[in-house]
């Protein structure tokens, strides 16, 4: 009997529409993967009947001829960021425990109208703010990897990193994440899956939980590039309820993914070879230009002469845009409410705030605060979104002389929980790679390289101009068709 | 630049959370790290440069004027719009005592 959940969304869509087997298996595996699977702490809500409507409804229009959609019966689990209908979205957040949204957000709506079906929703970092998954309220979510003889919990990356453990696990084919500053990008790396942030704009941010707004893109998070082609078909697409959605048609990704790049440049930022950087990541990336050559593509150099600037000009933007999203959780609307005895309305936001927020939020949310007050916001937020205009023009520039740049995703492989937790500035050095892509809008993939001696996955990523998703997941295709990345945790959950 | 302990008090009084004398003397070091490192953008001559404003360039659209053109953003949802508040009477939300 086939193993359902060693199946990739591509070997589901097509094993369900052949007839070789209904989705209600496919869902009830995954299903029993799940609940079996509570160790990791990657799910903060599971939701099997969802996940088993979905799959009779799919299973209903097969026996009726009818069309199953790109996703049909694959069964996905829900970052807990996008606002799903009657079912608990938290952000991970105290302040946001128990709300039901009364509605669906887009992204979510395509995935199920695509045929798709929802095993859960996937725990992350508290407001997506983290690159461990150690901020979230419901408790640290655990990669299903180990250092090479130790038993000590991993850090699955984050935000995403409910959406990486799972997949990485294999209690879930595919799964959405959200990248604002590495996101989906450093977790799929410290799991050794794929995961793609398409050009901002083309995922509605409508029923997203905001974080930084013009920085936060939906994307997909699978096991193999084709996989996140197809799922990025599905979440893609223009939507008036979002000011910022891109009118455009979205490409047919997975029918055009070529992994010949014959005729084509891949430039190699100099900026990135950084002090601290691991050797192993270093000798993984020479690897990956060996193979986009081996594909047919020529190598050449290419200068990003802001890189070192674009982390902390992140540090002000995105924590500025918080501090302004995150206001709106003041106990009147939904969520929290604390109330001291004989506290007025004031007291009472104060209060609700601070038992409904993290530490982690809290620190972003004052500098936030801080860098966009009175006296201070031309020295930093002005200085900072210079600071992305000179980020974005050297990708311009760069641009110029190549079709797409590849770079490490990370600095290092993964690390144990708590090891990084003393000082917040060393947690957010592990985006120093993936953050300039994220100013500058630009679409970006981390895909599994390579297994380092520690016996961790090590990513690398692929960053193309505005709207050439198709560049990106073209050249992931040729790293992964010659990387061979099979490797697997060992299950110990 | 630092910040003084009174400072992160008043900051954090702005951003509406309570703190307490503990989780103050926290914070202000933490703080005071984050803004001693971004103090090196301070090291880009900017001059000349336009502060982003859109990383992808894009019009801001305007929306048919048709009354609830959007079901989800429209009116006529009030229900919905409290199904989640901590306190609802009447059809509107509940908030302590805000006049005197």
């Amino acid at each position: 009997m086939t193993d359902f959940t060693q199946l990739g969304v591509k070997q589901i869509r097509d094993g369900v529409a052949g007839g070789d087997f209904t989705a209600r298996e496919v869902a009830e595996s995954f299903n029993a993967a799940v609940a079996a699977a509570a160790e990791l702490n990657a799910f903060i809500v599971t939701t099997p009947d969802h996940a088993l409507a979905a799959a009779d409804a799919t299973d209903a229009k097969r026996a009726k001829g009818e069309d199953l959609g790109k996703m049909g019966g694959v069964p996905i689990g829900m970052k807990d960021l996008f606002a799903t209908k009657g079912v608990q979205t938290t952000a991970a957040s105290h302040i946001l425990e128990g709300f039901k949204p009364e509605y669906e957000s887009t992204v979510s709506q395509k995935l199920w109208d695509a045929g798709a079906g929802m095993l859960g929703k996937l725990n992350l970092d508290q407001f997506a703010m983290g690159s461990s998954n150690e901020t979230s309220y419901f408790g640290n979510v655990n990669s299903p990897w180990k250092k090479a003889g130790t038993n000590a919990a991993m850090s699955p990356g984050g935000s995403s990193g409910g959406s990486s453990s799972a997949v990485a696990a294999r209690i879930a084919p595919a799964a959405t994440g959200t990248d604002t500053g590495g996101s989906i990008r450093q977790p799929a790396a410290f799991t050794g899956i794929c995961g793609i942030k398409p050009t901002y704009g083309r995922c509605s941010r409508w029923g997203v939980v905001a974080f930084a707004s013009s920085l936060d893109q939906a994307g997909p998070m699978a096991r193999s590039v084709e996989d996140c082609a197809i799922m990025l078909e599905a979440m893609a697409g223009f939507d008036p309820k979002d000011a910022t959605s891109l009118q455009m048609d979205v490409p047919n990704w997975e029918a055009a993914l070529s992994a010949d790049l014959k005729g084509k440049k891949v430039g190699i930022p100099r900026e990135y070879r950084m002090d601290g950087t691991d050797q192993a990541i270093l000798d993984s990336w020479e690897q990956g230009k060996a193979m986009l050559r081996d594909a047919g593509a020529e190598i050449v150099d290419v200068s990003l002469p802001h890189t070192k600037y674009a982390l902390p000009a992140y540090y002000i933007i995105a924590p500025a845009e918080a501090s302004s999203n995150l206001a709106r959780y003041d106990g009147v609307r939904y969520g929290l409410r604390d109330l001291p005895e004989g506290a007025g309305l004031q007291d009472m936001y104060a209060a609700t705030r601070a038992a409904g927020f993290g530490d982690e939020v809290k620190r972003r949310v004052l500098i936030g605060t801080y860098v966009l007050s009175a006296g201070f916001y031309d020295a930093y937020y002005t200085q900072a979104q210079k600071i992305r205009t000179l980020v974005a023009q050297d990708f311009e520039k760069a641009f110029e002389q190549c079709d797409v740049i590849l770079a490490p995703t990370t600095p290092t492989a993964s690390f144990p929980l708590g090891s990084l937790n003393d000082d917040p500035l060393t947690m957010y050095l592990n985006d120093v790679f993936a953050v300039p892509a994220s100013l500058a809008g630009l679409p970006a993939m981390s895909v599994p390289a390579t297994i380092n001696s520690d016996g961790l996955p090590l990513g690398l990523q692929l960053v193309g101009k505005p709207f050439d998703e198709q560049g990106v997941l073209n050249a992931g295709l040729a790293i992964q068709q010659r990387a061979g990345f099979e490797a697997q945790p060992e299950k110990w959950w | 630049m630092s910040v003084t302990r009174e400072e992160v008090a008043k900051i954090a009084s702005l951003a509406r959370i309570k703190m307490g004398d503990e989780e103050l003397d926290r914070m202000v070091p933490e703080l005071n790290n984050i803004l001693d490192w971004v103090e090196q953008l301070g090291e880009v001559d900017t001059s000349g440069v336009e502060p982003m404003t859109a990383v992808i360039p894009n019009t801001l659209r305007l929306r048919d004027d048709v009354v609830d053109a959007i079901p989800e953003t429209s009116g006529g949802r009030r229900d919905d719009v409290l199904a989640n508040a901590p306190v609802a009477e009447h059809g509107f939300f509940g908030v302590p005592k805000v006049i005197e």
